[in-house]
């Protein structure tokens, strides 16, 4: 395909943005990993959420 | 308002001025940032007198954004915020009144020192009447807008940096509008009072919004 | 209320489980229908030639950086008033994928602005109310960082969203004065004066797919966020329950 003669410009942004884009999902998915990795540590450790079910992890 | 908000306004004034207060420091800041602008842009008279305005205000900007940490950061140490908060004085009155002083121990000395600069930028009688007169009006909005700022982290060691990004994004508007309003009285592509009054209007929403939204952040923060 | 059934966490993740893959299928969709519309269905515009591309990435961009500030700001009303116990937890994780929405804006915008303008960056109205913005952003997630609270720094960010909200239309409005007074006449607007239903249809599917990605991720971004909350929360309960001397050890937390 011949995108004229700005094709660079295109390109660039275009490849820009999908790496924005793809920044964002790992973020989210090491983000994940990270904190599932510090749940399960803590689970090891016999340490459970005392109170019941979804109370502590929400602001008062 | 009552003895107690003059009582206030006294004591917060008296505090600024005296040893441990740095009100003045906040001209003499102004003093510098006017005198390295040459140094950067060249002592070119004719490009001093033409964006002199706007150093002007800048540098009012920048001097008041550097003496506001301290408007509820030392009350806040002492413990002073807390009787406050518990006195049942309306606390967005306290706010005002906090500003209002802190206004006139830091951002009236940059309004008076204002024409003095502007003889080193060059600027003609009309220009430095008008600077000064933008700089009268827009400071206090400077004041009470950076007041949410630093009721925001007032519980933050090192909150002075932060609140300064915080709030120039808000204070774009001030900014505009008192330049606009000096160069609209030395050159006039517009009336000088349209943007004058825009101006006025600025501040005078500053003091609702800045003291109410101040207010709320510290009751937020002493909980 | 339906949203009220929402305020308990565990009941949002077991929701978040179930829309996560469709909101993903219909994003992955879109996208592909989108960039095959862009690039071999829309005409090349007769005066920006192929350049006129690049707005089916930066037009959806600058929307979505708009729509973001609002969720937060209708989040920050959430915490303040209603008290809903995820509203700061939405706001905190909008924050920055607005902000990297809004650096694509400009980026994107830039880059646009070579070819057409001759200069990467003019001080044009709109580029510079997007760039204010981008500071926005950044300046309440440094916020949200420097306060190790989550709950206070929620209220105070809640608070410095909506002055900023109340303020954004007075930036722009102010914004447009400085530059009407600063601009020569001639402006290459962006938008034309009409825009072509060849044009539209291809803006309107990547204004769609971005909107399903920025809720893919804000609700991927929640989940972590409330995760991160239970970590918290579990590690400084097994910090007060234990010695005081192993407590310091553990009660670091490692966000």
């Amino acid at each position: 395909m011949d995108l004229g003669p700005h094709a660079g410009f295109i390109i660039a942004s275009y490849g820009l943005c999908l790496a924005t884009v793809i920044g964002l999902i790992a973020w989210v998915h090491i983000d994940k990993a990270n904190q599932e990795k510090a749940l399960k540590e803590l689970a090891a450790q016999g340490i459970s959420r005392a109170r019941p079910d979804g109370k502590d992890a929400t602001p008062s | 308002m009552s003895s107690w908000g003059v009582a206030l306004f006294n004591r917060d004034l008296r505090l600024s001025v005296r040893i441990g207060g740095s009100a003045l420091v906040g001209v003499l800041f102004f003093l510098a940032v006017v005198t390295v602008i040459p140094f950067g842009v060249g002592p070119d008279l004719n490009l001093l007198a033409r964006i002199g305005p706007a150093i002007l205000w800048i540098g009012a900007l920048l001097a008041t954004l550097l003496g506001l940490d301290r408007l509820f950061q030392a009350d806040r140490e002492d413990g002073t915020l807390d009787l406050m908060l518990m006195a049942g004085r309306p606390l967005e009155l306290v706010v005002l009144i906090k500003c209002l002083a802190h206004w006139v121990a830091t951002g009236l000395p940059l309004v008076v020192a204002a024409p003095l600069l502007g003889i080193f930028l060059n600027l003609d009688p009309v220009a430095m009447g008008a600077v000064t007169l933008t700089l009268l009006v827009g400071t206090p909005a400077l004041t009470l807008i950076g007041a949410i700022g630093a009721a925001l982290t007032v519980s933050l060691r090192r909150g002075g940096l932060l609140l300064a990004v915080l709030v120039i994004p808000l204070a774009i508007p001030v900014l505009i509008f008192g330049v606009s309003a000096a160069d609209a009285a030395i050159h006039d592509p517009v009336p000088f009072l349209t943007p004058f009054l825009i101006l006025t209007a600025l501040s005078l929403i500053a003091a609702v919004v800045g003291p109410v939204a101040a207010a709320m952040a510290l009751r937020f923060s002493a909980d | 209320m339906a949203i009220w059934d929402y305020a308990n966490p565990t009941r949002f993740l077991r929701l978040v489980q179930i829309v996560l893959p469709w909101l993903t299928g219909l994003c992955v969709l879109a996208f592909a229908a989108g960039l095959y519309m862009s690039f071999f269905v829309a005409p090349d515009d007769y005066q920006q030639g192929d350049t006129v591309r690049i707005m089916y990435i930066h037009v959806p961009a600058a929307w979505l950086s708009m729509m973001c500030y609002s969720i937060m700001a209708v989040s920050s009303l959430g915490t303040l008033v209603w008290k809903h116990p995820l509203a700061d937890v939405s706001a905190k994780c909008a924050a920055p994928i607005g902000a990297a929405f809004t650096f694509m804006a400009l980026v994107t915008g830039s880059l646009w602005g070579k070819p057409m303008w001759g200069t990467y960056w003019v001080w044009d109205a709109r580029l510079t109310s997007v760039l204010v913005l981008l500071i926005m952003y950044l300046g309440l997630m440094t916020l949200w960082r420097t306060m190790e609270d989550p709950i206070k720094a929620g209220k105070a960010a809640a608070i410095l969203t909506l002055v900023g909200a109340l303020n954004l239309p007075v930036i722009k409005f102010s914004v447009d004065w400085w530059n009407t007074l600063h601009q020569p006449a001639s402006v290459i607007r962006m938008d034309g004066p009409t825009i072509h239903p060849d044009i539209l249809w291809p803006l309107l599917v990547m204004a769609v797919a971005f909107t399903l990605l920025f809720f893919v991720l804000h609700l991927m971004a929640m989940r972590n966020e409330i995760l991160r909350r239970r970590v918290r929360a579990m590690r400084l309960r097994a910090a007060s329950a234990a010695q005081p001397g192993t407590a310091a050890a553990t009660a670091q937390p490692a966000e």
